[in-house]
C-alpha cells in the first residue's frame, strides 16, 4: 500500500501535496477564461483513463490520509456525521453503491462478496475486513452511510425527496467549504442554498431543484464548484473558524505560491434506489497555486478568471482580503497568449 | 431531459393470469444482469410496438423492491381503450423481448411518516404491493383498505391477507361493502400519512374527505395514471422542429411527436408529472385539456398544453416543439 498512498497531513505540519500525476489529473474547473454561475449540470459518465472522471467515485493517492483526517475530525465533533431516523434507508442504498462500485472500479484494493443479504467487505487500503447483513445495522460499527463514508474520500449529504422538494435529511461533511451540516440539517434546498449571492436573481435554484426533482436512476449528473483556501485544510468549517479564519491574514508574497490553494469540489447527484433519496457527493480536491502553475494553460487561465470575478462573489468565496496579492502571483504566469478550450492540460 | 439513455432491454420471463382481466408479467434483464433496486410506488414504462404503432404505457412495479432478479407488472386489460393492455394481454409471451424504462417514482413513501395509511381501489392495488414489502421488510408500520368489485377480481388479496393479516381490510361492491372513510381518517394516530390509488372517483373522494376533516395536503398522496384518450384525428405543426404531424384516433399527441422523430420530454405519460408541459405558439380551435397537472386558471388561457393525454380540435394548433 505504502507506494500507492501519501503519508501527509491536513493540519499542523501540513504535508499534503500533489504528485506530478496528481497535478495532471487535477479537476481544474474553469472550460474557459471567465467565470459565473449557472447550472452547469453534465451526465456523471465515465471520463478518460486515469481522469478524476474515469469511475464513479475516484480514489487517488490522498485516499489514506484523507480518511484519517476525517476520523479526528469526528473524535472531535461527531455532530458532523447526522442521520434523521427516516434516512437510514438511503444510508444503505449509498451503501451498496459506494461498495458495488468500488469493488468493481478498483478490484486490486477493494472485494465485495455478498451471499443474499450476507455480505462480505474488504477494504485493503484501510485493512478493514468487515461481514454484516445488509439492511440491519446492528450488524455494523456504525450506520450503513457513516460507516461507508468513512471509508470514502469527499463529503456527502443524503436529500430526502418529498412534497415537490429536497430535504438535506443526512450528511457526512468534515470536508467542506465553510457551511454546517448541524445548522442545515433538515432545511428544503432553497433554504440550504440561501447564503448564496447573485445565482437567486437569476432563478438558478428554482430550475436546478426542477432538474433534480425529475434526476432519474442510473443517470447520474455532476458540476464543479470552487473557491480558495489558505493552507491544505480539508476541514475548513464553521465550528472551527476561530483556528482557519485569522491565517487569511497571514498570507505574504513569499508564501502564498505555497499556502494558496486552489480548492475543487467535483459535486454529483445520483438518485438512489431503494429510498427514492438523491445523494450528494461533494469531491474536495486541493492544489498548491505553485503546483498549479507547473501547468501553463491554467496558470494564464486562473489569472484571467480571478481578475475578472464579481467583488460579491470574491467576497462569499472569502479570498477578497487577498485577490490583489493573488493577481500579483499570478499575473508571472499569464503572458497573454490565449489558452486553448476544455479543462485539461495541453 | 431525453429518457432514450435510461431503457433497460428485457425479456417476458412469466406471465401468469390472475382472473379475466388481470395478468401478471415478469421482465428478466436480457443480459442475465441484475435489475436495479427501486423504491415502492415507482414505476416503468414498457414499450411495445403495436402492429406498426409505438405504445408506451407506464405500469407500477409490484414485485418486492428488494428482489432484482427481475420486476413484475400488472395490466388490467382495457377492452374500451386505445390498445396498450390488450396488446399486452393477447400478444405478448414468455420469451418475447420488450424494453422497459429505468423506475421512476412519482407516488413514493413519506418516510416520515409515523403510519402509512394506503387506499387501494381496483388495480389500483399494485404500488401499494411493493411498497408494504418495504415497509414490512423495515418494520414500518402499515394498513391497507382495498376496494374490489367482488372476490374473483381481487387480485392478491388472499395473498396480501396471508402475508399481512388484519393490517389488508378488504372491500367487495358486489356485496355492498364500503370504506368507511370518515371514521377511519378520524381515527388515524398524528403523523399518518394516507396514500390512495384506484379510479378517479376514489382518489377525489378521498382527496375532499381528508381535506374537509383538515388533513395537511403534505400527508395526502394520490397516484392517478390517465391512459390517454382517444378521438378525432387532428393535425398539429411543430414550430421549433418545422413539422407538420397527424395524431391518429387512437394515439396520443405525445406518441405522434415521438413517432415524427422528435425527441419529447417525459416520465408518467398520464397526465400526472408535468414533464411533457409544452407551450402552445398559437392555437385556433378547442384544447382538450386531459391532464390533471395544469391548473384550471392555465388550462383557461391555452397557453399550455399536456401532449401525453390532451388532444385538440380546430383549425390549427402550433406547438413550441
Amino acid at each position: 500500500m505504502g507506494l500507492d498512498f501519501n503519508q501527509e497531513t491536513f493540519r499542523n505540519d501540513f504535508t499534503f501535496r500533489n504528485s506530478p500525476k496528481a497535478i495532471r489529473r487535477f479537476p481544474f474547473p474553469f472550460h474557459e477564461d471567465g467565470y459565473m454561475y449557472s447550472v452547469n449540470l453534465e451526465p456523471h459518465v465515465p471520463g478518460p483513463k486515469g481522469s478524476v472522471f474515469e469511475h464513479t467515485f475516484d480514489v487517488d493517492e490522498h485516499y489514506v490520509a484523507e480518511m484519517r483526517d476525517r476520523a479526528l475530525v469526528l473524535a472531535e465533533d461527531p455532530l458532523r456525521c447526522q442521520s434523521l431516523p427516516h434516512m437510514t434507508l438511503a444510508g444503505w442504498d449509498l451503501l451498496e453503491l459506494i461498495m458495488t462500485s468500488k469493488a468493481r472500479d478498483y478490484p486490486h484494493w477493494f472485494e465485495l462478496h455478498k451471499q443474499g443479504d450476507k455480505w462480505h467487505w474488504i477494504n485493503k487500503p484501510l485493512e478493514i475486513e468487515q461481514k454484516f447483513t445488509f439492511g440491519d445495522e446492528t450488524t455494523l460499527p456504525y450506520g450503513p452511510m457513516e460507516y461507508i463514508t468513512r471509508q470514502t474520500q469527499g463529503d456527502f449529504s443524503l436529500q430526502d425527496h418529498r412534497d415537490d422538494n429536497l430535504w438535506m435529511d443526512a450528511g457526512m461533511i468534515t470536508t467542506q467549504a465553510d457551511w454546517s451540516l448541524d445548522f442545515d440539517v433538515g432545511m428544503s434546498f432553497h433554504e440550504w442554498h440561501a447564503p448564496v449571492p447573485l445565482a437567486h436573481e437569476k432563478g438558478i435554484f428554482d430550475r436546478a431543484l426542477k432538474f433534480l426533482l425529475n434526476l432519474q436512476l442510473g443517470a447520474p449528473v455532476r458540476r464543479f464548484n470552487w473557491t480558495m483556501t489558505v493552507d491544505p485544510l480539508l476541514d475548513t468549517s464553521p465550528e472551527t473558524y476561530p483556528q482557519w479564519g485569522p491565517t487569511r491574514a497571514s498570507l505574504t508574497p513569499e508564501t502564498i505560491g505555497k499556502r494558496m490553494h486552489l480548492r475543487v469540489e467535483l459535486q454529483t447527484l445520483i438518485r438512489l434506489p431503494r429510498s427514492n433519496a438523491i445523494a450528494f457527493p461533494i469531491r474536495c480536491y486541493l492544489i498548491k497555486f505553485d503546483e498549479l502553475v507547473t501547468v501553463p494553460k491554467w496558470g494564464r487561465r486562473l489569472h484571467r478568471v480571478i481578475r475578472d470575478l464579481p467583488e460579491e462573489l470574491a467576497v462569499y468565496k472569502g479570498f477578497a482580503r487577498n485577490r490583489p496579492m493573488m493577481l500579483d502571483y499570478l499575473a508571472q504566469y499569464d503572458d497573454g497568449t490565449p489558452t486553448s478550450p476544455g479543462i485539461w492540460p495541453d | 431531459m431525453s429518457m432514450s439513455h435510461n431503457k433497460i432491454p428485457v425479456t417476458v420471463a412469466e406471465v401468469v393470469t390472475l382472473n379475466p382481466l388481470i395478468k401478471r408479467f415478469r421482465f428478466v434483464r436480457r443480459d442475465g444482469a441484475s435489475l436495479p433496486a427501486f423504491s415502492g410506488g415507482a414505476h416503468v414504462v414498457v414499450e411495445m410496438d403495436d402492429h406498426g404503432t409505438r405504445r408506451m404505457n407506464p405500469y407500477s412495479l409490484m414485485s418486492a423492491p428488494s428482489d432484482t432478479t427481475g420486476y413484475e407488472i400488472s395490466v388490467r386489460r382495457d377492452d374500451v381503450g386505445r390498445g396498450g393492455s390488450l396488446y399486452l394481454h393477447q400478444h405478448v409471451k414468455v420469451g418475447d423481448d420488450l424494453v422497459i424504462s429505468a423506475p421512476v417514482n412519482l407516488f413514493g413513501l413519506d418516510l416520515q411518516a409515523k403510519k402509512h395509511l394506503m387506499l387501494a381501489g381496483g388495480i389500483g392495488i399494485t404500488p401499494f404491493i411493493a411498497q408494504m414489502a418495504l415497509l414490512s421488510a423495515m418494520a414500518g408500520r402499515f394498513e391497507l383498505h382495498y376496494a374490489a368489485r367482488n372476490p374473483g377480481l381481487a387480485a392478491y388479496a388472499d395473498d396480501l391477507r396471508a402475508r399481512y393479516g388484519d393490517r389488508v381490510q378488504l372491500y367487495y361492491d358486489d356485496q355492498d361493502q364500503k370504506i368507511a372513510l370518515a371514521p377511519l381518517l378520524a381515527g388515524q394516530p398524528l403523523g399518518t400519512h394516507l396514500y390512495v390509488c384506484g379510479p378517479k372517483g376514489m382518489i377525489d373522494w378521498v382527496r375532499r374527505t381528508a381535506t374537509d376533516m383538515g388533513w395537511p395536503q403534505q400527508c395526502v398522496h394520490y397516484e392517478e395514471f390517465l391512459a390517454p384518450p382517444t378521438g378525432k384525428p387532428f393535425q398539429v405543426e411543430l414550430a421549433a422542429s418545422q413539422k407538420t404531424i397527424t395524431v391518429g384516433p387512437d394515439q396520443s399527441l405525445l406518441e405522434a411527436i415521438e413517432a415524427a422523430g422528435v425527441d419529447a420530454p417525459y416520465l408518467c405519460r398520464g397526465g400526472a408529472c408535468g414533464q411533457c408541459e409544452t407551450d402552445v405558439v398559437s392555437c385556433d380551435g378547442h384544447i382538450q385539456h386531459h391532464d390533471h397537472w395544469l391548473s384550471d386558471e392555465e388550462k383557461a388561457t391555452g397557453h399550455k398544453i399536456m401532449p401525453c393525454v390532451s388532444r385538440f380540435e380546430g383549425r390549427s394548433l402550433v406547438l413550441d416543439r
